[in-house]
């Protein structure tokens, strides 16, 4: 009896919303293996490539998850990406900039742009939403003042960049496969990996085990009760949109390591992988609870849709968007039905 | 003097102030710039020039501000589907007129009104599936609607298989153009007759009295006997229907369906209206009058941008600041900030003026 209870205590809500997300996960996984197993989708590979390919929306994602943990939502991602993207691109094409001070102004940038968000969002509290989204549209236009072509990295431009994007870090080889002609495929991992990989792993630590982490759990689970236990709501706010459009700085270097390449129509829509991946993985968009580690599976379920519809080749990329939306929406509604039952449950 | 001061105080607060006083800014910086701004003229049986531009221009923007200022009023967050809901009304109407995956119509599949009202309706079931999510299972408007963001678009694009549907039949045109032997744009009469409904509408129920009531206090309307989850509905549901036939007009403009263009940041020209017509982000309270006219100084804006050679893609960047000015005026934050110090300057006058009539007396 004792035992049933304190099971029951442990599987509240937002265990139940993990629990799906990875059930899901693995059942998408394992279908997409079945229905492509031709394809190779079943491969090792398959998995790291999509490592390889979100390794920017981790990072992303990550500052999400802290900024939706605080009861707000950046939206400005999406163009924040496409600005780093032409500024990396826009440098290292068009002016021969070297690689490493642009990278260190694009980071800048990120500070400065979450600086100036989250004055806005903590110190006049204005709603997230207006100012992220003016964010956005900010961030779009001045990715188009900069430059409205499209503009690739090339070897040419910077070797370093470009030996970066191509380096593959070779996993043990008894994870490989042979093909069809016999050889053994080793399967590899990019850099922008590791690199995403560390932001979860330090994401993860200071959520759980640092003062500030616990402040954004706090803050987000009640502003005014945190307030009166004297913690500083107004600088934790500043602070979480500061470390989300840094995040978002880091994630746009992975992404334009791996599409070598700035435009204006760059990363479109970006915002709402972010914020999908962090809602399907268990954050709720009211605050105060959710963890990376959930967020990191919303993630692996948002790579896997694209990644089916990419297989299938004859769906059009739209279906990608669509059921992204769709799950998103799934999964809002999900929540607000568990925090009814939980009302209810009060009264 | 203190009359004079007094007046302009009384001027300054009236609501209608903030809207026509950034209009008559940005007419002045038109009118400095070039003098043939105002003119007027007849070319080829239509009206001609700058100023209609604008009002023609302006009118999916002005329908969409109507739609706007009551999601914002009833539920103190705004609608950002709006501009993709346009291109999902846009696509699904040329796709039922020209029928799936063809590319270029001159015959249509079906009678046009027919089409139109099609779009028009898709709109609407837009706007309803944003109004239940906020409504009946209270999710933060932004956050509902930002699904439809994303997926609208995405749907009209299916709808289109992808591709730039044309409707090269005459007709189709007349709604984003004119109307031959008219020499108005239509657009400007699609504009008045959807303002003139929602007028009468708001003035003749209570509708309009309710929304405001929902917006201040949700809880305690419900008390007093108003259904707040229809209320707050409804509103969702007009907002789609504007945004329905503002994508049609935008379509009939292009007599294509372009997924991909129509409606593009308009979502953020709708807000920006409703913010610029002195409502506050924060409901409650609305002004009808004041967004429209907040609508078509955007416009203005944008045509003056435009003729300044800022292509569109940089114009957000404008915009985008001056919405975060408009909101951080608002800010009840920096009011507070700001009557404090007022305060404080007053405080310590008083103090200054007792501190000299004390060494006075002695």
């Amino acid at each position: 009896m004792e035992r049933k209870k304190s099971l029951k205590g442990s599987m509240n809500g937002n265990t139940v919303l993990i629990f799906i997300t990875v059930a899901l996960f693995i059942a998408m996984y394992a279908a997409g293996c079945i229905i492509y197993s031709d394809k190779g989708f079943s491969h090792f590979q398959t998995f790291l490539n999509l490592l390889i390919t979100n390794a920017g929306l981790i990072c992303v994602t990550c500052g999400m998850t802290i900024v939706m943990l605080t009861g707000g939502i950046d939206i400005s991602v999406g163009s924040l990406i496409a600005m780093d993207c032409m500024i990396l691109s826009f440098g290292m094409s068009m002016k021969g900039l070297p690689c490493i001070p642009l990278i260190i102004f694009v980071l800048v940038i990120g500070l400065v742009f979450g600086l100036v968000q989250g004055f806005l969002v903590g110190y006049l509290q204005i709603q997230p939403f207006i100012v992220t989204m003016s964010g956005l549209f900010f961030a779009r236009g001045m990715t188009a003042v900069i430059c409205t072509k499209q503009i690739s990295i090339t070897k040419k431009d910077s070797p370093l960049f470009y030996s970066w994007a191509n380096a593959k870090i070779n996993l043990p080889a008894f994870l490989g496969y042979k093909n069809s002609r016999g050889k053994t495929l080793v399967p590899f991992i990019r850099p922008t990996v590791i690199i995403a990989l560390i932001v979860v792993v330090l994401v993860f630590i200071m959520l759980k085990y640092t003062k500030f982490g616990r402040t954004l759990y706090a803050v987000g689970g009640n502003e005014v009760s945190a307030s009166m236990m004297g913690l500083n709501v107004k600088r934790t706010k500043l602070m979480a949109y500061v470390m989300s459009s840094f995040l978002c700085s880091i994630g746009a270097i992975c992404y334009c390591l791996n599409t070598m390449s700035g435009s204006v129509q760059q990363a479109l829509g970006f915002e709402m992988n972010a914020i999908a991946s962090s809602v399907i993985g268990g954050t709720l968009l009211t605050g105060g609870v959710g963890n990376v580690i959930g967020s990191l599976f919303g993630v692996f379920i948002n790579g896997t849709i694209r990644t089916l519809v990419t297989t299938n080749g004859k769906l059009l990329s739209s279906w990608a968007n669509i059921a992204t939306a769709a799950l998103l929406c799934f999964f809002i509604v999900l929540q607000s039905i568990f925090a009814y039952v939980k009302d209810r449950r009060k009264a | 003097m203190s009359s004079v001061k007094q007046n302009i105080k009384k001027i300054t607060k009236m609501r209608l102030f903030f809207p026509i006083f950034c209009m008559i800014l940005v007419l002045l910086i038109n009118l400095i710039k070039s003098s043939a701004f105002f003119k007027v003229a007849v070319n080829n049986g239509v009206l001609y020039g700058r100023l209609i531009d604008i009002i023609n221009r302006g009118s999916e923007i002005a329908i969409l501000a109507v739609g706007q200022t009551l999601v914002v009023a009833v539920s103190a967050g705004t609608d950002i589907s709006v501009g993709s809901v346009m291109s999902l009304a846009a696509c699904g109407c040329c796709t039922m007129l020209a029928g799936y995956g063809v590319n270029s119509a001159t015959s249509l599949a079906m009678p046009m009104i027919a089409g139109m009202i099609g779009g028009i309706l898709l709109g609407g079931l837009c706007g309803a599936f944003n109004g239940v999510l906020v409504a009946n299972l209270k999710i933060q408007p932004m956050v509902a609607t930002l699904i439809l963001y994303t997926a609208a678009r995405a749907v009209g694009l299916v709808l289109c298989n992808n591709q730039i549907t044309y409707i090269r039949y005459e007709p189709y045109k007349y709604l984003g153009n004119f109307i031959p032997g008219v020499p108005i744009p239509t657009a400007i009469f699609i504009t008045a007759a959807v303002i003139a409904v929602i007028t009468i509408f708001l003035r003749k129920t209570s509708l309009g009295l309710y929304i405001q009531s929902v917006g201040v206090n949700a809880r305690a309307s419900n008390i007093s006997g108003i259904n707040s989850k229809l209320i707050c509905f409804v509103c969702y549901l007009i907002c789609g229907l504007c945004a329905g036939i503002a994508g049609i007009v935008a379509s009939s403009r292009i007599y294509s369906a372009d997924s991909n263009n129509i409606g593009l940041n308009f979502e953020l020209d709708s807000i920006l209206a409703v913010a610029l017509g002195g409502n506050s982000l924060a409901g409650g309270k609305f002004s009808m009058a004041g967004s429209i006219i907040g609508a078509y100084t955007i416009q203005a804006i944008t045509t003056t941008l435009l003729a300044m050679g800022v292509s569109t893609d940089q114009a957000p960047v404008v915009k985008a600041i001056i919405v975060i000015l408009i909101v951080a005026i608002q800010a009840p934050a920096l009011r507070a900030w700001m009557e404090g110090r007022a305060a404080r300057k007053l405080a310590a006058e008083k103090a200054a003026g007792q501190a000299h009539a004390g060494k006075e007396a002695v």
